[in-house]
């Protein structure tokens, strides 16, 4: 079972092996020229007005919390469909009742107004 | 035991070849070229060896050289550690989804079975979401790292993009699950020997649905907001520069390949030529011997797949200078409101057809 990975081990170490040495030959490599004005962070010519570690739009943090919800009721439907061949006609009511219920939850954040941007 | 071992490693050794060593850099000056052209431009034509200048391809060339030798820039204030972090996290990932992506079918030579895949994983299109999704980190901690507002407010926008269309994408291949009742990248490919049992046949809506929101996975034109030119500068990676900047867009070329290596797998019949089965393909070069017949058609099947492969990356470069940049509202709508629901009556669908047809 284990080893059937082996491939793919190997292959997360050569990976990590050439995105590790890419930064350090860049960082070797690069001439270091530094002075106060060039090492600012990059604001359109301009010193930097406000930190960017501020509060953003709660939005964001919605759709983090949506994302969780929704991808595990995905992560239920793998199994179920790989075996629907088998399940037959149980197999669709159940996952009908299933999906209705993730419609509703769908159809309730929607009339909320959690997936508006404006 | 080392005979399975060494031809791990020449699949590995191919599959970095191609990738990394061919496709990424060729696809810069592809990008270059396609653009001059459909905009009716020259393009890339400036970099020469002695006056000869091989239509720009030289550019390749001077442009890695550009990057090696740049300054690798931190700006003040940020974290020094993660800034130099999430150029690898975000590359790591785009390699390793290759690990399960089959090539190639099964094919017996000298005594010895060549299965063309690094590893044959019976999860095989779970690992890929769940290896893709890991860049995700990569691309939030760049911006968030580099003390910098365009920085930040391009990986907020990455990551509630890239997390929204990881569930659209999720749902429209449950339908391609349901059809072909595995997960196994290299049983979905098998299975579509018959041309009329290719993916793109059994659902055509699912094909759509997966290959845009696999474009806006990618973060690519029409879905490139978090990298907007035009609004934030460049977005994650304004603070990046010389090779740790390229790494960005090396992981996103190499990850076009990927798009187009698994649309190929679930829709496109795979390695498969249409009307042609293997067993007729192996039966043609019967007079070679059974071997050398197998060797010459797991070489056709090779170049099949990646020929369709680089169709489906020359389509992804036609819509990217085709098409303008949605909005961001527009984006996530077409995420949430359209995507989600219609691939979900897709799965209801598919499941009340494959149910008829019984």
């Amino acid at each position: 079972m284990l080893e059937s990975y082996t491939g793919a081990a190997i292959l997360f170490l050569i990976a990590t092996g050439i995105a590790v040495g890419m930064v350090v030959a860049t960082t070797i490599l690069g001439p270091k020229r530094e002075f106060a004005d060039k090492m600012e962070p990059f604001e359109c010519g301009e010193s930097q007005i406000v930190s960017p570690y501020q509060r953003f739009s709660v939005k964001f943090y919605l759709v983090a919390v949506l994302f969780i919800l929704f991808d595990i009721e995905a992560v239920f439907l793998f199994p179920w469909a790989i075996l629907y061949k088998k399940l037959g006609l149980f197999g669709l009511v159940e996952m009908i009742v299933f999906l209705i219920i993730l419609g509703v939850g769908l159809m309730y954040v929607w009339i909320r107004g959690g997936l508006d941007w404006e | 035991m080392w005979i399975d071992l060494a031809i791990t490693l020449v699949k590995i050794f191919f599959i970095l070849a191609v990738t990394v060593g061919f496709f990424a850099p060729i696809l810069t000056w592809v990008e270059r070229k396609q653009s001059a052209i459909m905009q009716d431009r020259i393009g890339a034509n400036r970099a020469d060896i002695m006056g000869f200048t091989a239509l720009g391809l030289f550019h390749i060339m001077a442009d890695g050289l550009k990057m090696f030798t740049k300054e690798d820039f931190i700006p003040q204030g940020a974290n020094r550690l993660l800034h130099t972090l999430s150029p690898i996290i975000a590359l790591i990932p785009a390699i390793l989804t290759f690990a399960v992506v089959p090539f190639g079918g099964k094919y017996t030579m000298w005594g010895q079975e060549v299965n063309l895949v690094i590893s044959d994983l019976d999860v095989g299109l779970l690992f890929v979401f769940a290896i893709a999704s890991i860049a995700t980190y990569g691309y939030v901690v760049a911006g968030w790292s580099s003390n910098n507002n365009w920085s930040l407010l391009g990986s907020m926008r990455t990551a509630s993009q890239m997390i929204s269309y990881e569930v659209a994408m999720g749902l429209t291949i449950v339908g391609v699950l349901m059809v072909y009742g595995s997960m196994q990248l290299t049983v979905i490919g098998a299975a579509q020997e018959d041309f009329w049992r290719w993916g793109f046949f059994m659902q055509p809506l699912g094909f759509l649905m997966f290959f845009a929101a696999s474009i806006a996975e990618n973060k690519r034109v029409p879905f490139d907001a978090p990298e907007a030119e035009s609004e934030l500068v460049a977005g994650y990676f304004t603070e990046y520069s010389g090779l740790k900047f390229g790494m960005f867009f090396m992981a996103e070329f190499i990850e076009m390949v990927t798009i187009g290596a698994i649309v190929t797998i679930l829709f496109f019949g795979a390695w498969h030529i249409p009307f042609l089965s293997t067993a007729t393909l192996i039966s043609m070069f019967d007079f070679l011997g059974d071997s050398f017949a197998n060797l010459i058609v797991m070489l056709i099947h090779v170049g099949v797949f990646f020929g369709k492969v680089t169709f489906f990356i020359f389509v992804q470069m036609i819509i990217r200078w085709t098409l303008p940049r949605f909005r961001y509202d527009q984006i996530m709508k077409l995420g949430w409101k359209i995507l989600l629901p219609l691939s979900l009556a897709n799965i209801v669908v598919t499941g009340i057809v494959i149910l008829a047809l019984n």
